[in-house]
């Protein structure tokens, strides 16, 4: 899921200082698992604001909505009677969620509330991890299951760099050497072999080369 | 048990119940200062709330203090049901710091307001 995390609160406020009724949605998406967006989350920054601006002796009016998702038009379309009346909409969805809605309601002053940070999982609660790059062809059956794109720090694609110590990267001591992981998981499971095998150079193109990336399915358009 | 008129109570089945909304709401609904009374330390009878409760606690304060508003009008404080002494003294030192801090800053607006109209 994406990983994001509410900015500080003394930001959000400046983006709506001269706002008189906001409307903030939540994302009951990747950002309701994460805690940074859902519907919780978006009572605690209505409040936190309303509270800052009356100490201002200038009152907020807040209207609070968490969408089923902000990044699909049907559920963005529910939001509509809304927002009719609101100077701003405070999103607490990813970037993504952000878009939809300025896509939608074009006369509106749209702002994010979080920084969409990775994609990633949580460990434990409350504590997430990056695990994914994005790179538009996966390769983790060729790294034992460990992506070395994210989880190398220089997303070195043929073995670790000399920095690599007692299994950790040496950027941190806290954080374990990508290809440490993969030799340690290839090697468990017999198949070191494969890691000699010859690859050609990782295709970029299908990555972030080329501009924004579409995905289409014409066997599920309905019309 | 005697202890000073200037509190509320409010009855909760384990301080662990207790929310981020809910805290921030008694200070927007006005009051001066709030603290939140858990079991004594390995005493929660759902045997981690208080420390969830401390947490969060902890996170309301900060971000009271993020905002302006202050976190010292909240806290979190262990004791037991047999600790009457113990809360009496407790609701005393808050109310003695609350007394220092003054009013809550949004009930000053609100009568500002009420006395203009
Ligand atoms: S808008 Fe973003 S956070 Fe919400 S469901 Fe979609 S991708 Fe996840
Ligand atoms: S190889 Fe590419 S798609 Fe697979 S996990 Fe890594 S970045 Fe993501
Ligand atoms: S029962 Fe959980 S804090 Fe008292």
């Amino acid at each position: 899921m994406i990983i994001a995390q509410q900015k500080p609160v003394k930001d959000i406020a400046a983006m709506i200082s001269d706002c008189k009724k906001v409307l903030l949605v939540g994302c009951a998406g990747c950002v309701t698992v994460c805690l940074a967006g859902g519907e919780k989350e978006t009572e605690v920054l209505a409040s936190s604001l309303r509270i800052m601006r009356k100490m201002e002796d200038n009152p907020l009016e807040t209207v609070t909505y968490t969408a089923t998702r902000q990044c699909d038009p049907e559920y963005v379309a529910a939001l509509d009677n809304l927002t009719r009346d609101v100077d701003a909409i405070v999103s607490l969805a990813c970037g993504v969620g952000v878009q939809y809605l300025a896509e939608r309601f074009t006369d509106k002053w749209v702002v994010p509330a979080l920084d969409t940070k990775f994609i990633g999982g949580s460990t434990v609660h409350g504590n997430w991890e990056e695990k994914c790059g994005l790179c538009g062809e996966c390769i983790l059956h060729r790294t034992g299951g460990i992506c070395p794109i994210i989880r190398c720090s220089k997303s070195i694609l043929n073995g670790p760099c000399g920095g690599s110590q007692y299994g950790k990267c040496e950027i941190s001591k806290d954080v374990d050497c990508a290809w440490q992981l993969i030799y340690d998981r290839m090697k468990a499971l017999g198949k070191l072999d494969k890691l000699m095998e010859f690859q050609p150079p990782k295709d970029w193109s299908k990555s972030r080369d080329g501009g924004p990336r579409k995905a289409v399915r014409e066997d599920v358009m309905i019309d | 048990m005697q202890y000073a008129p200037t509190v509320r109570i409010v009855e909760m089945p384990c301080s662990g119940t207790i929310d981020h909304r809910v805290l921030l709401q008694t200070f927007e609904d006005g009051a001066d200062g709030v603290f939140v009374a858990g079991c004594m330390e390995g005493d929660c009878h759902f045997l981690k709330g208080n420390f969830r409760a401390k947490k969060r606690v902890r996170q309301v304060k900060k971000i009271l203090d993020e905002i302006g508003f202050g976190g010292d009008r909240l806290d979190f404080f262990n004791l037991s049901a047999a600790q009457g002494q113990r809360f009496a003294e407790i609701v005393k030192e808050m109310t003695e710091r609350v007394l220092q801090l003054g009013p809550n800053p949004l009930n000053k607006k609100a009568k500002k307001e009420g006395g203009a109209a």
